[in-house]
């Protein structure tokens, strides 16, 4: 049966936490955990989700969980599949949830390691599109024309000048048995993958985007329609990678105005038409890639 | 095991253990006050789809005979659960 | 037990091997790679059953290493240098989490300028990391100190990482006799490794957790207590290790005919051994002279070195390190050790052997003359040159 609201395990994993009210972030680790079950081990780096949970004696997870350093995430893992193989211990899922700078930016080698040896382990990169926790500086997965505090929005620079990294593909490309991406704007959808690769063996990658209220400037009860916008929009997209393919899991019928999702969030209402018709024209660039090369 | 309050709060030399592991899903304080505004559940519109409690970020939504109910000592105030709601069966009603 | 000739760094495999880590995790850097090397042959050729890691990178290896302590696995890794440094992070890491890892150090020189031969800047820049520092003479040392680290580590009241350090090229890859323990030997002398600072599937835990100002000093206190208790732990690992093997060790110190010397050299690790010959050589001329060989430089042997030195008239530190701007950090430590005591003697330090620099029979014997002038001063040997930046009288 398919996982969904009325089959998903009842107990709350991640509860009592300290983020930041609608926070996205939060909602893809508590979703994946209930997804995942009792028998999760989680490794957390240094980051918001860490920061959130783990303050002693307020401690978040009901499972086994364990913040690891920043660019550890992926090494700490594998030690932790290993540690537990060795011991003859196998009812267990080694999961990983780490930001878009833990993922992309710091962490991006362990990763590239894990993969490389396809360790029996899930990495759900929580992408919220910049460094949150230390207040907002840009990531390599921070998209064009983003201001963060890093990247000013000014007369001279409108925010972040640079294209979003495509760490989809960079892991496929390591010939991963299972990597997808989702957004808990479809909560349904990522569910279902985080089911699938619960039960694939080798390396699993599920990057999921979720918005930051406090970050992209947009109201605490706008997480979720943020999230969902981006993908009707066609600046996000759902997809998976599995035997060496690549498939499309849902096309927009046509593509909601980019200039909806971009003006509700502050970080991006400097935009000009100018900027936006970049944003456009990417994003047209990226789905003609898509449609040539994913079913 | 769904974490839960406790009435120790064990910060003392004696009471910390000896190195950073300790029982999961210990909580000491609750979220309550972050609140301004907290979700109302108008259980004559509620017809237990459920769909708050699979986005509520905070996990505070919980079936409840056949509708839903909210911890209050967690919740946030968010709104997500009011946003999603279809049947408009969530208002958000301002804190006194 | 079985005799073979073997390098430092086989002999240091061979006592891992005894210890049957259940994960390691393995990045090659010279002069540790024979280390990693020879395990993954055990491995291959199954007299060793162990999860073989093959990281990305020295941070990876100590991260790795971590994740496998943190659900009760024993596990070992081995560094030097740079991959040293490149794995700072994790050092305290490794020591604030209590989780008992032991890792071997080759000893080498660090950038720039590059250098891959021996000195101890390296593990001595991590003095105040948290971990258990030992530093052995010989490869026999090696190897048994290798089967000891895990049961320190491991002992209930340490709970603490140990870096075992070799000294580069000239321990590490330099062949001796070495006597190689039985399995059932080692079985014998090591428990099986339980904790309950470890994720498990019955009891679950949240690990590796924040600490704000009202408990963080709490937590460090009792981890400072932990690399304390080492000194307990080694003392206790070394008696078994006696009754089973018949080889004995004197815990954090070895006294080399100090009991009446008026003159002692104090050092550390591998120029020991020649260090020992001089001393024997001078007092076959009537010369009471000693060596007082630091084995281990964390937890410190502070009532050690004190109750060794308190008769001398004069005593000096030989080492292969210089915190600059300063002096050597032995020195610095071997100081501190004799103030806290009240012995008020002059100490002076030499600071050698930088980047695998030979250090020779005669400039040990010219520092045991300079011991007869009762000075103190900090000398760059072999170069003439102050520690103060002057030259030196007479180089």
């Amino acid at each position: 049966m398919a996982v969904s609201a009325k089959t998903l395990d009842k107990t709350e994993y991640f509860y009592g936490h300290k983020a930041c009210a609608g926070c996205g972030g939060s909602l893809a680790v508590r979703v994946a955990l209930k997804v995942l079950g009792q028998n999760a081990v989680a490794v957390i780096p240094a980051g918001c989700m860490s920061a959130v949970g783990f303050n002693y004696p307020q401690l978040c997870f009901g499972n086994n969980a364990i913040i690891s350093t920043f660019a550890g995430t992926a090494s700490m893992l594998t030690g932790v599949e290993a540690g537990l193989r060795a011991q003859g211990i196998t009812d267990f899922h080694a999961v990983g949830f780490a930001g878009d700078g833990g993922t992309a930016d710091i962490g991006l080698q362990a990763l590239s390691g894990a993969i490389d040896r396809n360790d029996d382990i899930l990495y759900i990169c929580y992408d919220n599109e910049a460094y949150m926790n230390t207040g907002i500086q840009k990531s390599s997965l921070t998209p064009f024309g983003a201001k963060t505090t890093t990247t000013p929005a000014g007369k001279n620079i409108h925010g972040n000048l640079k294209q979003k990294k495509n760490m989809f593909e960079i892991v496929a490309a390591h010939g991963i048995p299972y990597a997808a991406t989702a957004s808990v704007g479809y909560i349904n959808d990522f569910m279902r993958k985080v089911e699938k690769a619960k039960n694939i063996k080798g390396t699993k990658y599920i990057h999921v985007l979720a918005p930051c209220p406090t970050g992209w400037g947009i109201k605490t009860d706008e997480t979720v329609e943020s999230a969902k916008e981006v993908v009707d929009c066609g600046l996000w997209y759902l997809a998976e990678f599995e035997n060496g393919e690549f498939t499309l899991n849902h096309r927009p019928k046509e593509f909601t105005p980019v200039e909806n999702y971009l003006k509700t969030q502050s970080r991006f209402r400097h935009l000009t038409e100018e900027d936006i018709e970049i944003i456009k024209r990417s994003r047209d660039a990226k789905w003609e890639y898509i449609n040539k090369n994913f079913n | 095991m769904k974490p839960y309050l406790r009435d120790k709060v064990p910060t003392s030399f004696e009471e910390i253990p000896d190195n950073t592991a300790y029982e999961a899903g210990y909580l000491v304080t609750k979220n309550a006050g972050w609140r301004n505004v907290r979700p109302v559940i108008d259980t004559t519109r509620c017809i237990g789809c459920l769909n708050c409690y699979l986005y509520c970020p905070d996990g505070v939504i919980f079936e409840k005979d056949g509708k839903v109910s909210i911890d209050y000592d967690f919740c946030k105030g968010c709104g997500i659960c009011s946003r999603i709601c279809k049947l408009g069966a969530i208002r958000m009603e301002a804190e006194k | 037990m079985a005799k073979q000739v073997l390098s430092g760094n086989e002999a240091f495999a061979y006592g891992v091997r005894l210890a049957r880590p259940q994960v390691v995790s393995a990045y090659p850097i010279t002069p540790q790679t024979i280390v990693v090397e020879k395990l993954s042959e055990f491995v291959e050729d199954g007299s060793l059953k162990s999860e073989f890691i093959h990281v990305e990178s020295e941070h990876s290896a100590l991260s790795c290493a971590m994740g496998a302590s943190s659900v009760g696995a024993r596990a070992f890794t081995a560094t030097s240098s740079q991959g040293l440094l490149y794995m700072a992070e994790c050092l305290p890491y490794a020591a604030g989490g209590r989780f008992p890892i032991v890792m071997m150090n080759a000893n080498r020189s660090t950038a720039l300028p590059w250098n891959i031969y021996g000195d101890q800047r390296d593990s001595l820049s991590q003095l105040d990391s948290g971990w258990i520092q030992a530093y052995a003479e010989n490869a026999q040392e090696a190897l048994d100190l290798a089967l000891m680290s895990f049961y320190i580590a491991e002992h209930k009241k340490v709970s603490t990482p140990f870096m075992a350090n070799l000294d580069g090229f000239i321990l590490t890859h330099t062949y001796e006799v070495v006597d190689i323990p039985t399995q059932e030997q080692a079985d014998e002398f090591l428990p099986k490794f339980e904790t309950e600072n470890k994720m498990s599937l019955t009891e679950p835990k949240n690990l590796g957790f924040s600490a704000g100002p009202d408990t963080n000093i709490f937590f460090k206190y009792k981890e400072h207590v932990g690399i304390l208790n080492a000194k307990e732990a080694i003392d206790e690992a070394e008696r078994k290790f006696e009754k089973i093997f018949g080889r004995s060790y004197t815990g954090l110190t070895e006294s080399y005919k100090t009991e009446d010397a008026e003159y002692i050299l104090v050092t550390l690790g591998s120029i020991s051994g020649l260090v020992k010959e001089i001393v024997d050589k001078l007092r076959e001329k009537g010369e009471k002279v000693g060596l007082l060989r630091i084995r281990y430089m964390r937890p410190f042997p502070n009532e050690e070195i004190a109750k060794a030195l308190k008769n001398a008239k004069s005593a000096a530190v030989l080492e292969k390190d210089i915190s600059f701007g300063n002096e050597g950090a032995v020195y610095t430590n071997v100081n501190s050790a004799l103030q806290k005591a009240g012995i008020n003697i002059p100490v002076s330090n030499y600071i050698g052997g930088l980047g695998g620099r030979n250090i020779s029979a005669e400039e040990i014997e010219s520092i045991f003359d300079d011991l007869k002038t009762e000075e103190s001063a900090v000398r760059f040997i072999g170069i003439g040159g102050e520690a103060d930046g002057s030259q030196r009288k007479n180089a």
